[in-house]
């Protein structure tokens, strides 16, 4: 339904006045919360239940009986769980950046007021985070397997690659997605009224972080 | 620049959202609580004390709901976002606990 707001500025209201858009990214991101909790929840079901190592927490025995130590490495995770929460206070500035674009900054403001303007260098920081994100995920997946755990190896290996990689690949779509808001600030700038868009993206990338902080503690931190 | 609060007037917001000044104060106390998760792991005695798992899942539960609060702007957004939000979550939460006791991981303890 085209309302006076839409025609006056291009927004895309719903009969409760509210930005569909918005409707939408909330309501896909709910089923997200029904998605992830059933791979915590089969994680959690099968936790412990491995006949055979690597374990994530404790020493254990390969299908060849040969000796396995604990797999999960918590300080490099803690790192990437320390870089995936400061893109989320990147991507809050990069909203609140756009949201902004149109006040203008005065010529004696710092570098710092001048910084918070800036939405490209916020959108560059949280790439760079989320991809530093990912670079520790595939390290981590490199070294399992080179600890011999795979997807096949155990109940362990099955449950936590589906939940991790499925992570994963949702901060990967994350990514990407910033790079295309990225490319388009550098082509026409983004303004005021692209905030709808990056609020989305934004919204999305936030779901991306609260999901790995469930994650985090429930996989990594609790032993079996 | 005026980082001043914005959007007051955007029908999805029913309140202003926050600054830098209160960003910051969230990225500072997600950190801390991260750091006291982790510190918390390292410490044998309280891994294998009774109430290590539940500390940790309502540390775990705080930084989830600060991050959704201010960073996804929800305590601050129009209510029927945190309807949509809410409701599959209590649904997904509901179904996780379930499965736990289906399936005999909190039934002992409980």
């Amino acid at each position: 339904m085209t309302t006076h707001a839409e025609a006056a500025h291009g927004h895309h209201y719903t009969t409760t006045g509210l930005d569909h858009r918005k409707i939408a990214i909330w309501a896909f991101i709910g089923s997200e919360c029904m998605l992830f909790a059933s791979l915590i929840s089969t994680y959690l079901v099968y936790k412990g239940r491995s006949l055979v190592g690597p374990l994530p927490h404790t020493a254990g025995t390969n299908a060849a009986g040969q000796p396995t130590v604990p797999i999960l490495d918590i300080p490099v995770t803690s790192a990437s769980t320390f870089v995936l929460l400061m893109s989320s206070l990147a991507m809050v500035l990069a909203l609140a950046a756009v949201q902004n674009k149109d006040k203008p900054v005065p010529a004696d403001a710092g570098a710092w007021t001048k910084a918070l303007a800036s939405s490209k260098l916020w959108l560059w920081m949280t790439c760079i985070l989320g991809a530093t994100f990912l670079g520790f995920q595939a390290y981590e997946f490199t070294s399992f397997v080179h600890e011999g755990l795979t997807i096949k190896t155990n109940l362990f290996g099955s449950t936590f690659f589906t939940l991790t990689g499925f992570h994963g690949a949702h901060v990967t779509a994350g990514v990407i997605w910033l790079g295309t808001l990225l490319a388009i600030d550098y082509k026409r700038g983004l303004g005021p009224k692209d905030a709808i868009n990056v609020d989305i993206a934004a919204l999305y990338w936030h779901f991306v972080d609260v999901i790995w902080i469930a994650i985090f503690t429930l996989i990594y931190l609790i032993p079996d | 620049m005026a980082h001043d609060e914005t959007q007051a007037t955007n029908p999805d917001h029913a309140h202003p959202h926050p600054t830098w000044a209160t960003y910051k104060w969230v990225a500072l106390w997600l950190t801390l609580i991260t750091v006291g998760e982790v510190w918390a792991y390292y410490i044998p005695a309280f891994v294998a004390s009774k109430a290590f798992v539940p500390i940790l899942v309502t540390m775990s539960a705080v930084k989830f709901a600060i991050v959704v609060m201010f960073y996804m702007h929800l305590k601050y957004d129009h209510k029927l976002f945190r309807a949509l939000f809410t409701g599959p979550l209590l649904v997904a939460m509901a179904t996780l606990v379930a499965l736990l006791f289906l399936f005999a991981k909190l039934g002992a303890s409980v």
